[in-house]
């Protein structure tokens, strides 16, 4: 299938895959409550060696509470968190082989950048000119080397994240951990930034996890993404899985956009169904768990929905017809939002370089939308 | 800033009635006048006042109303007037153990108090600090609250806890922690237990200002960076902490150095400092030179802690962006 070639699209780099792997971490059926309150319901997750793995969810879904039990500042209340084989419940934050960037950055006003950097090392007892070197190798790495002397509030927003990276990698734990790492930084900035980190995890061979409410950083950074909602994970998968194959409707919405269609299973053959929905027929090659009778949601993303003016010459096709609603110009791409004769309106995004000069749609417009069998999955929840 | 306007057309403004010159004057002037009255006030009731005592320290005590010879009066030569101009008030203060004994005790037993109300208000800020904050305006309150009663009756009130038969040699002979009265009034720990007592707000609230605008991830960072807790505070929140922790000290100390009513109440007549000996020297000797002298004398010994004092919230502005 079309999609298991993406799963690899990354450096051939899948232990989930193998079944002989062992886990890194595993949050064994942990729950935290907080009163009455579960920010954490009975979560299952396991995550490899030198993974680069984030927790995506809305604000107040259990990611940040995750991480901070990891680190130690929160204890599961029921559950276990096992560390390269070791259980950390009662390890206090101090003895923990994990360090945190924290999404304040957190840096020591008082001190300087280079001391920021030692303190670390100064309290694990490092000699003193072990931590001189790693200081400089640190500040090399992060390309601060001529801030070193310079206390945190006089430094710029990106110098300061990348201090609290520095400072935290520099005791080289087996787990890093990242809340919402580049949070504070401007869309250009975070978007080199990304780069950058995704380099620094493969140079010092570290494990990555990162909590982010930006579905762009988790996609363009991780090696898989757990979707989370209300203490629970959704989905967990490869970020192409995660978009072209969303688990349910909550997953399918959440990454992206989508457009869903209702429908009832009308036909149900090996590999392919027939879903009614209202005003079309759907056939999908990717029919999931679909049953004959059942009433399912079939998501396709806007990019797979071809828009004409003309009706599809494949008469396979899936295909309906509607009336251009709104258009949204966004320079690399346009949205235009059709309204089908069923009511329902449709998303269909297309590439600027490939909208077609003779065949131009304008508000008000009768088009045609269509997309093909196997654009589209179908979600049972 | 100006708007093209079209011709004909009128901008309705607030002031149309004035002309724009004296709206400016206007306001210059009251942006001035908002700084001249505390200067005013400040040069009325401190600096001239001062300028009196000082011109009376360096007069002759005499039997007279007022009991000093006058100096700078009458609109003789400058020489003629300078002559007037005696030390001998200064120079008795160095002649005499009694002034230098009194400056060095009450110096002594302030910095004794501040140490004490440090030791005792930090934790109390801290522990308000680190409250749940919903819970920290009533904690607060409670620190002030004592502000509400007259400071005179609350030191008149440690009396009687701390006399021989008070509340305090009755609950601890109660429990029979002692058989014997313990004697603390009329001692200098009397004074400590009032100087810290009386002051503590003073301690408590800039400290608490300073701790609860730390950010609490900074503990955590260190924790995380291998600090236990106690080492944390020691190394982040304890240094972060410093210009509040100075701020109180010079809140404490600066008044406790010049404390009257306290050593008079509380430590009896055999406590030597300079509030008292003041008093003494004013209203039972009736030399007013003397002790215009002493309090010119005790003004130069708090004007070093205070412009240190200065000096650091100046760099706690700068540091603070």
């Amino acid at each position: 299938m079309a999609l298991q070639s993406l799963n690899s699209i990354r450096r051939g780099f899948e232990p989930w895959n193998d079944p002989a792997a062992r886990p890194y971490i595993h949050f064994d059926r942990v729950t935290k409550k907080f009163g009455d309150f579960a920010a954490v319901n009975d979560l299952s997750l396991t995550i490899f060696e030198r993974e680069f793995f984030a927790l995506l969810g809305a604000s107040g879904c259990g990611k940040s509470t995750l991480l901070r039990m990891l680190a130690g500042f929160e204890e599961p209340t029921s559950g276990r968190i096992l560390l390269d084989g070791q259980d950390l419940r009662g390890v206090p934050p101090y003895r923990r082989p994990v360090n945190m960037m924290f999404q304040s950055y957190a840096l020591f006003p008082h001190m300087t950048v280079e001391k920021n950097i030692a303190f670390g090392l100064k309290q694990d007892g490092m000699p003193a000119a072990d931590i001189a070197a790693r200081v400089a190798e640190m500040l090399r790495l992060v390309k601060l080397e001529e801030f070193a002397k310079r206390k945190p509030h006089q430094l710029s927003g990106g110098q300061r994240q990348r201090v609290a990276l520095a400072r935290s990698v520099a005791k080289r734990p087996k787990v890093l951990l990242l809340d919402e790492p580049l949070g504070a930084l401007d869309k250009k900035l975070r978007e080199e930034t990304q780069f950058e980190l995704m380099d620094l995890q493969q140079d010092l061979g570290l494990t990555f996890l990162v909590v982010t409410h930006d579905q762009e950083e988790a996609m363009t950074m991780a090696d898989r993404i757990a979707i989370l909602d209300k203490g629970e994970v959704m989905q967990v998968a490869t970020p192409p899985e995660i978009y072209e194959a969303p688990g349910s409707r909550f997953v399918a919405d959440f990454v992206g956009s989508v457009n869903l269609f209702q429908g009832q299973v009308t036909r149900r053959d090996a590999g392919r169904a027939e879903i009614a929905g209202p005003g079309l027929v759907i056939h999908t090659a990717n029919p999931g768990d679909a049953e004959q009778g059942k009433t399912v949601h079939y998501a396709i993303r806007p990019e797979k929905i071809r828009l004409s003016s003309f009706p599809p010459e494949n008469a396979r096709a899936n295909a309906a017809q509607g009336e251009i609603y709104d258009i949204a110009y966004l320079g690399d791409v346009t949205i235009y939002n059709v309204k089908l004769d069923s009511g329902q309106i449709v998303k269909s995004t297309v590439i600027n370089s490939q909208r077609s000069a003779d065949d131009p749609l304008t508000w008000g417009d009768r088009a045609w939308i269509a997309f093909q069998p196997d654009s589209g999955v179908v979600l049972t929840r | 800033m100006t708007i093209p306007v079209a011709p004909g057309t009128d901008i309705p403004t607030k002031n149309e009635s004035r002309p724009v010159w004296s709206r400016g004057i206007l306001r210059a002037l009251s942006s001035r006048l908002v700084i001249l009255v505390p200067y005013l006030w400040l040069l009325a009731f401190f600096l001239v006042p001062f300028a009196i005592v000082v011109k009376i320290s360096f007069s002759q005590t005499t039997l007279a109303i007022p009991p000093y010879t006058p100096v700078l009066e009458g609109v003789g030569s400058l020489w003629q007037n300078l002559r007037e101009f005696s030390f001998d008030n200064y120079l008795w203060l160095t002649q005499d153990a009694l002034y230098f004994n009194a400056y060095v005790t009450s110096v002594v037993i302030a910095a004794v108090s501040t140490v004490l109300a440090l030791l005792v208000g930090y934790p109390l800020a801290y522990g308000v600090a680190r409250a749940p904050s919903a819970l920290r305006p009533l904690l607060l309150m409670l620190v002030i609250l004592p502000f509400w009663t007259s400071f005179l009756i609350r030191v008149y009130a440690w009396i009687g806890i701390l006399k021989p038969e008070g509340l305090l040699n009755q609950f601890l002979m109660a429990i029979g922690l002692i058989d014997q009265p313990l004697l603390i009034m009329n001692t200098y720990t009397a004074i400590f237990i009032g100087i810290v007592y009386s002051y503590l707000p003073f301690m408590v609230l800039p400290l608490y200002a300073a701790l609860e605008k730390m950010d609490y991830s900074l503990i955590e960072a260190a924790q995380d960076l291998g600090c236990t807790r106690s080492s944390a505070f020691w190394k982040i929140t304890f240094p972060l902490s410093r210009p509040g922790i100075i701020a109180g000290c010079m809140l404490v100390f600066i008044p406790a150095v010049g404390e009257f009513v306290i050593p008079d109440l509380l430590g009896g007549s055999q406590t030597l400092m300079i509030g008292k000996t003041l008093w003494n020297e004013f209203f039972a000797n009736r030399d007013w030179p003397v002790s215009s002298a002493v309090a010119v004398i005790l003004l130069l010994l708090l004007v070093v802690p205070i412009m240190i004092f200065q000096q650091a919230q100046a760099r706690q502005q700068e540091q603070g962006r």
